[in-house]
Parts: structure tokens; C-alpha cells; sequence
């Protein structure tokens, strides 16, 4: 972990929707950040603009992919990144998923919106052991077809073959889809796994992971094997400026992946 | 696999009774099953495929509000007054399920009171969902700035 950005270059951009980009980074020069696992993010600086934390979406060979969908003026500048720009990253920072802690069980991953995108590299890790878990479960909420993240690779996933069992629900379908429409807690009835043996790993909005949580341990799943990541409005990265506090925790050191045991109460809270 | 809703929400015993009295059916993609404003008569449980339902909006194709998979309850207008349909459904993809006569459940729900209590606590579980599923979408959460502007 840094405290003071390191240079990385944009290799790539690709468009995954209207709004929404992946940007693929590599070490600028010499220095480089410590390996980065699922679920840990990076502070990535736009120069003259200002920095925001991002999880990795896919963590290669050298390389960093962020997700980063525009919504306001330092994501926009990261949007508009072209290859051979310069960005800044510190990091890694929080707690990440901690796959391994799965081990053994069934592991099922509920997405909302952009919240597919820290948890990518989840999946891949699963299917890159697939005798270290049961059955991988996917299920992908987004706004409309058009708002789906990593389409093709959802694609080649829901048409099976894999181990991966993986469908993706809209809020508001176009008149050519053919998929499913609602909630993403409505794709669990389809889903393969043993409540009293599987993990969970949900990211989105926090409307969407409390819904998605009671309705887990409704199901049977233990508070403390449903693993949440929150978003708080992280700053330092290194649990010193107190943006990110929510109770007794900073998100940054603390989360932003925290059990759904300790997540409860504190998102019951207004204000906190 | 994971206890669906039909059957987590009803006991064996009541499961048991209504499959005694169901029929199992199976349609073709693109089958309707019901018009909104026509007469209730029927309900369905999924056991494969999915159902889509929609609303009838004039000049335009009828939108999908929802859709159902394994083990959920298709129609629900069946045991309310007066018996009608709110929506239209649709079958997305080849729909195995099983089909059940509404008067004939009414019926058996006035003889047995147990039986009568866990049919409409079921319905009424669907119901609910169906309303708290609907108000979270209400919130628009994907869109940028989710439920509303940023304070």
C-alpha cells in the first residue's frame, strides 16, 4: 500500500455501456502497486482533477482494469481516458472479498448495476478453482438491456456449458428482450445452491444488497457468510480522515466488504 | 436445490392436497395464458420456463412489468373479487406447470380452514413480495444518482 500515487499508463478503453467504461491500466514506470485480490480497491487519480476509489474489475498480468461509469466530474475525466494517458493509483485499500473463506461451499454472487463490476474478478477466481467451491451462482440485476455490464461475457455464461450457473434480470426491458424482468432477488429461485452451505457475495445499490440480504437469510443463509460491500464517501484510503466512517467501522481499512452480521444494524441507520 | 417459493411458502400437507387437484400442463414459447379484464378462472405454478406479465398499452407493444420462473405463482387475481384479471401473461419460452382450477380451490379453502388459512397466507406472501418488489424498482437504483437527486 502507497500513500502517494504511482504512475500508471492506460493501456486500453473499452465501452461497456453509454456511460460506463473500462479502463485498463499498467505501471507507468518501475513502481507498482502490491497485487490487488477481488474486492480490494484503488484511490485512481486524475491528474488536475481529483481522485475516487474504484474496485478492480479484472486483475491480469501486470494490469489493473477499473469499471468506472460517469457520474460526476473525476469518473467523467477517467471516462474520457484515452491509451497512453497517465493516471495516478494508491491502493491496494479494504478488505476484499476473501474467496478463500468460501471454501468448501456453494458460492452464489448477486450484482446490482454497476456493482457487477468489483465483483468480476470473484467470479473468475471461482471458476479459476472450481474444486475449491460447489457450484458458482451468478445473478445480475441492471436498469435496462442496454445498462448491462460485460454483456458478451454474461452471454457466453447464461448460454452454459460451464460450471457457472449465471441469468441477468432488467427493471425495464426494451421490446426485444427476452430475458427476465424484476427484481434480482427473483433470480434466486433459479438458483442452484444449499442455504446452509453457501457464501454469498452481493454488491449494488444499498436498497438493492438490504433487500438482497434479509432475503438470503430468509432462505437460510447464516448473517455472517452473506459478504456485503458498502460505499461510503472514501477519501484517505488509509482510515485517517473519517469520510468513510459508518459506526464503529472506516470502510476503507474496515470494509468495504464487511458481513452482512455487522452491515445489518448499521444500515438501519439514518445519517450514519 | 433451493426451495422455491412454492415451496417454501406451503406446507407438504397443503402442497400435497393442491397437486392431488392440479393438472400438468405445458405450453408453447409465445403461449397467453390470460387477457387483463377477463375472468380469473385459472392459476398456474411454474415448475419450468418463464412467464411474462404485461400490460396493454394502445398503439404500442404490451409492456412487461415482470417475469416468473420455477415455483412462482402465476395469477393471483383468481382469489380476490371480482375474480379478473389486472394483467396479461405471456409464455417467454416452452412453460411447464401446473394448472389448477380457481373455484375448485375457493371451494376447498371454505371446507377446511387450516387449508383455507395457508392458501391465503401464501397468496397474500405472493402479493406482498410482488408490492415490495415493485416499490425498490419504483426507486430507479441503477440510475445514476439512484432513488433521486443528491442532497
Amino acid at each position: 500500500m502507497t500513500g502517494v500515487p504511482v504512475p500508471y499508463r492506460v493501456v486500453r478503453t473499452r465501452p461497456e455501456t453509454a456511460d460506463t467504461v473500462s479502463i485498463t491500466l499498467a505501471p507507468a514506470g518501475t513502481a507498482a502497486l502490491a497485487p490487488f485480490t477481488p474486492g480490494r480497491f484503488a484511490m485512481v487519480y486524475a491528474f488536475g482533477v481529483g481522485e475516487i476509489p474504484v474496485s478492480v474489475s479484472r486483475i491480469g498480468a501486470g494490469e489493473l482494469v477499473h469499471t468506472v461509469r460517469s457520474v460526476g466530474a473525476v469518473s467523467a475525466a477517467l471516462c474520457a481516458l484515452r491509451p497512453g494517458d497517465r493516471v495516478g493509483l494508491r491502493g491496494p485499500f479494504g478488505t476484499g472479498w476473501e474467496l478463500p473463506r468460501a471454501a468448501g461451499r456453494d458460492v452464489l454472487v448477486v450484482a446490482g448495476g454497476i456493482g457487477l463490476a468489483p465483483l468480476r474478478p470473484l467470479v473468475l477466481a471461482a471458476l479459476a478453482a472450481p474444486d475449491a467451491h460447489g457450484r458458482p451462482n451468478l445473478l445480475v440485476g441492471a436498469r435496462t438491456p442496454g445498462d448491462v455490464l460485460y454483456a458478451k461475457q454474461l452471454s457466453d455464461w447464461a448460454a452454459g456449458g460451464g460450471p457457472l450457473h449465471c441469468a441477468v434480470t432488467v427493471d425495464r426491458p426494451s421490446p426485444t428482450w427476452r430475458g427476465r424482468v424484476g427484481l434480482v432477488t427473483e433470480l434466486l429461485n433459479e438458483a442452484w445452491f444449499d442455504p446452509a452451505n453457501t457464501t454469498a457475495f452481493v454488491c449494488g445499490p444499498e436498497a438493492m444488497i438490504r433487500a438482497t440480504a434479509r432475503e438470503l437469510v430468509r432462505r437460510g443463509l447464516a448473517p455472517d457468510r452473506v459478504r456485503v460491500s458498502l460505499e461510503r464517501n472514501m477519501r484517505c484510503g488509509t482510515a485517517h480522515c473519517g469520510h468513510c466512517q459508518l459506526g464503529g467501522a472506516l470502510l476503507c481499512r474496515d470494509g468495504p466488504v464487511i458481513g452482512w452480521d455487522l452491515a445489518r444494524d448499521l444500515l438501519t441507520v439514518r445519517e450514519l | 436445490m433451493t426451495s422455491t417459493a412454492w415451496d417454501s411458502a406451503l406446507g407438504a400437507e397443503h402442497r400435497a392436497r393442491l397437486t392431488r387437484i392440479a393438472r400438468e400442463v405445458s405450453f408453447p414459447a409465445g403461449t397467453r395464458l390470460f387477457e387483463e379484464g377477463r375472468r380469473a378462472d385459472r392459476f398456474w405454478i411454474v415448475r419450468a420456463g418463464t412467464v411474462a406479465l404485461d400490460i396493454h398499452v394502445p398503439g404500442r407493444r404490451a409492456a412487461v412489468v415482470e417475469t416468473l420462473g420455477r415455483g412462482e405463482l402465476v395469477g393471483w387475481s383468481w382469489y380476490f373479487p371480482p375474480y379478473e384479471w389486472h394483467l396479461g401473461a405471456e409464455t417467454t419460452s416452452t412453460v411447464q406447470a401446473y394448472e389448477f382450477d380457481a373455484a375448485t380451490v375457493r371451494l376447498l379453502c371454505e371446507e377446511d380452514a387450516g387449508f383455507g388459512r395457508a392458501v391465503a397466507s401464501w397468496v397474500g406472501g405472493v402479493v406482498a413480495d410482488r408490492l415490495r418488489a415493485t416499490r425498490i424498482r419504483l426507486l430507479d437504483l441503477y440510475a445514476p444518482y439512484g432513488s433521486g437527486d443528491l442532497t
